[in-house]
């Protein structure tokens, strides 16, 4: 008896206090939040703070390393090879990007259409996605192969050319291949996406602008394209971080080469960081990554925000 | 405006037939309702005509061409929608005059046209609003304006009103009435609410099962019902429908099993000694002393009017008092229909007899 008595009190004077703790509702919030607070610092902040702090050092592998300010800024920019870099991150973070969105919004509207095996096909659009990068890397890497490449031998069987394509040999070649390996790469994702946008647009929409007398152009142009607009620029933000810091692709196809042509910051970050030593030039690399990427993001957030004809109640 | 002839009119989805067969000839500035119970395939007969269905067989002509094989862009009708389809991301104004712009209209004509369209549904000030930030009831002026800017043959409507509250219903309802005065143009229009088919028409067409029952002006159907399908559609409270036999024991009566007798208006040949249906209005059936002896089930008075449910036998009767009648449950009165209001249908085919 005295046992469930005891019990009873602890139980109610617990309560109590999470009553007073409720009282202060600002308290018990943070209370709450306290948790997730912690893992963000911990596991997001922490490394980034601390790439961000090697940046400013001169550390090596093996090697503690002293503060020396600007001093890989500075040096970065009379690099050729960074700066190279630089173009090559642009012009295959562009490239692909521009692909990846024509053909993948294509794919999408054609998945969207009332095809037989239609699921069939959705599945099989997802295919490059669940392949693991660096088996899709490697598999490209045989067909780029500058002997065994399937594209030559089909292109040589037709009669169109010669002799086999250098793929990954000749500087233009190989940014064209890496990028086409790319694109193949991110083509799921804004095709499955924009397929999921293009179904939330109701049918009776397009009925009504069948109506209206609206050609099919008409309809993609006045209707689906602007109501697609807020998916578009979820994905394509996601897109262009993705491949912005592409890693995998690169380095298992051409390790930045021939002449650094495919080197992207990322690859080149972590050339000059792990196997070449300085860690503290990588990571000044890698944190010069971080004024492009908040632009891209910046731009997207307009791109974002609700449009005004979005806000208020539905049907 | 145009004529609209429907002629054999039958649709499939698949093997499965959902219209079979439906003839209806709409005049020119005629505004007809396609009334019936969910399901019998009103709105597929709407958008056929619209052409957003391809027609199984038969044929649909409107203004003498036969539109078959005619894409919906070049039939020269509106539709408003039950969910109205308003564009969300163009302004009302945008919405309404998106056909002209698609007909490359100049600029001005397009406002001059919008303008109009505004001040006859009192939409002006809410020109440039999007569709989220309008209540239901302008949504649905809006979806009646972007109609009504085209100026076309026809107008078609599916069930515009159902996403309205029953106050808002009324009130549009006479809005879409007195725009058909107004513009005279033909207009084929959709509800399963019998009221609105009622209220709105100049011919109904009671539909069931992808079946025409009867085609007429509202107070031809509410007085001559072809069947009894149609004589329980149309009505409310429905009409009564008694079992019993016709007959001729010196007067015509209709006698219900446990013995009450009704008079009747006519006796239909043939009908004599058979099983049939007895059809009475609760509004029709009067107090009467000499009348049929019922026991009052239930009494719902709602102020303007008496609801009672009586029972004859094993049957139920709903009678309509318009008086003030002090009436209890367990009394017993006495009934008559109404003389001359009286139906009486085949107990097997249902067909008026
Ligand atoms: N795409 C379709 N495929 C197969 N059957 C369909 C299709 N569309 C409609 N039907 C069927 O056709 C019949 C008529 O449908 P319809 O939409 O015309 O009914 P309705 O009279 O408009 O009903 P409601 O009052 O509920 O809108 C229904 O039995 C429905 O199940
Ligand atoms: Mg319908």
């Amino acid at each position: 008896m005295a046992d469930i008595a005891a019990h009873q009190a602890s139980h109610s004077s617990f309560r109590s206090w999470l009553s007073r703790v409720g009282q202060g509702r600002h308290l018990l919030g943070l209370l709450f939040l306290l948790p997730a607070a912690v893992f963000l610092l911990l596991f997001l902040t922490y490394p980034l703070g601390l790439g961000v702090w090697l940046g400013f050092t001169d550390t090596r592998i093996g090697r503690e390393g002293v503060f020396i300010g600007l001093e890989n800024y500075q040096s970065l920019f009379d690099d050729s090879v960074f700066l190279l870099s630089v173009f090559n991150t642009i012009l295959y973070t562009v490239g692909a990007s521009i692909l990846k969105f024509a053909l993948g919004l294509w794919l999408a509207l054609l998945l969207n259409q009332n095809l037989p095996f239609k699921s069939f096909f959705r599945a099989i659009v997802l295919l490059p996605w669940v392949v693991p990068t660096v088996l899709s890397a490697i598999a490209f890497w045989w067909i780029f192969d500058a002997q065994f490449s399937v594209i030559s031998w089909a292109l040589i069987k037709l009669g169109l050319i010669d002799h086999n394509i250098n793929f990954l040999g000749d500087t233009t070649n190989a940014r064209a291949s890496v990028i086409a390996a790319n694109v193949w790469r991110g083509i799921p994702f804004v095709a499955i996406s924009l397929l999921a946008g293009l179904q939330t647009i109701p049918q009776s929409l397009h009925e009504a602008a069948t109506l209206d007398g609206a050609t099919g152009w008409q309809r993609f142009r006045y209707i689906t394209l602007p109501m697609l607009s807020p998916i578009i620029a979820v994905v394509m933000t996601f897109s262009v971080l993705f491949t912005f810091t592409d890693f995998q692709l690169i380095y298992v196809l051409t390790r930045g080469g021939p002449l650094n042509a495919t080197h992207l910051m990322a690859t080149l970050s972590f050339q000059r960081a792990i196997p070449g030593g300085q860690l503290g030039e990588g990571a000044a690399i890698a944190v010069a990554m971080i004024p492009f990427l908040l632009s891209a993001i910046l731009f997207s957030y307009f791109g974002l925000q609700r449009r005004k004809w979005q806000q208020g109640g539905g049907d | 405006m145009a004529t609209v002839d429907i002629r054999a009119v039958t649709k499939a989805y698949g093997s499965t037939p959902v219209i079979h067969g439906v003839d209806i000839d709409i005049h020119d500035g005629e505004f007809v309702v396609l009334v019936g119970p969910s399901g019998c395939g009103k709105s597929t007969l709407l958008r056929m005509i619209a052409g957003l269905e391809n027609i199984s067989g038969g044929e649909i002509r409107i203004g003498n061409r036969v539109v078959n094989e005619v894409p919906p862009k070049e039939r020269d009708i509106a539709m408003v929608f039950q969910n109205y389809a308003l564009y969300p991301h163009m302004t009302v104004g945008a919405n309404m005059g998106f056909s002209l712009k698609l007909r490359k209209a100049p600029k001005a004509e397009i406002d001059a046209r919008v303008n109009r369209a505004a001040g006859i549904l009192g939409l002006s000030h809410l020109l440039d609003r999007f569709p989220r930030q309008l209540s239901g009831g302008q949504r649905q002026r809006v979806a009646m304006g972007r109609a009504i800017v085209r100026d076309p043959q026809v107008f078609l409507f599916d069930e515009p009103l159902s996403n309205l509250d029953a106050k808002l219903r009324v009130q549009m309802r006479t809005e879409i009435k007195e725009l058909h005065q107004r513009l005279k143009t033909t207009t084929v229009y959709v509800t399963h609410d019998q009221i609105e088919a009622m209220t709105m028409a100049d011919k109904i067409v009671v539909m069931h099962d992808g079946v025409v029952e009867q085609i007429g002006a509202p107070l031809d159907l509410y007085d001559q019902p072809a069947n009894q399908f149609v004589a329980g559609f149309i009505g409310s409270p429905s009409m009564n429908f008694i079992k019993g036999k016709v007959q001729v024991n010196g007067t015509a009566a209709f006698v219900t099993p446990s013995g009450a007798k009704f008079p009747l208006d006519r006796v239909p040949e043939g009908a004599v000694g058979k099983d049939a249906i007895y059809g009475l209005r609760p509004e029709h059936v009067r107090i009467d002393p000499q009348g049929v002896p019922v026991e009052i089930v239930v009494v719902e008075p709602t102020g303007s009017e008496i609801l009672a449910i009586v029972r004859v036998g094993e049957q139920e009767i709903a009678c309509l008092f318009r008086e003030r009648l002090s009436l209890a449950p367990g009394e017993t009165i006495h009934i008559s229909p109404q003389p001359g209001m009286t139906h009486l249908f085949d107990a097997v085919s249902g067909q008026r007899l």
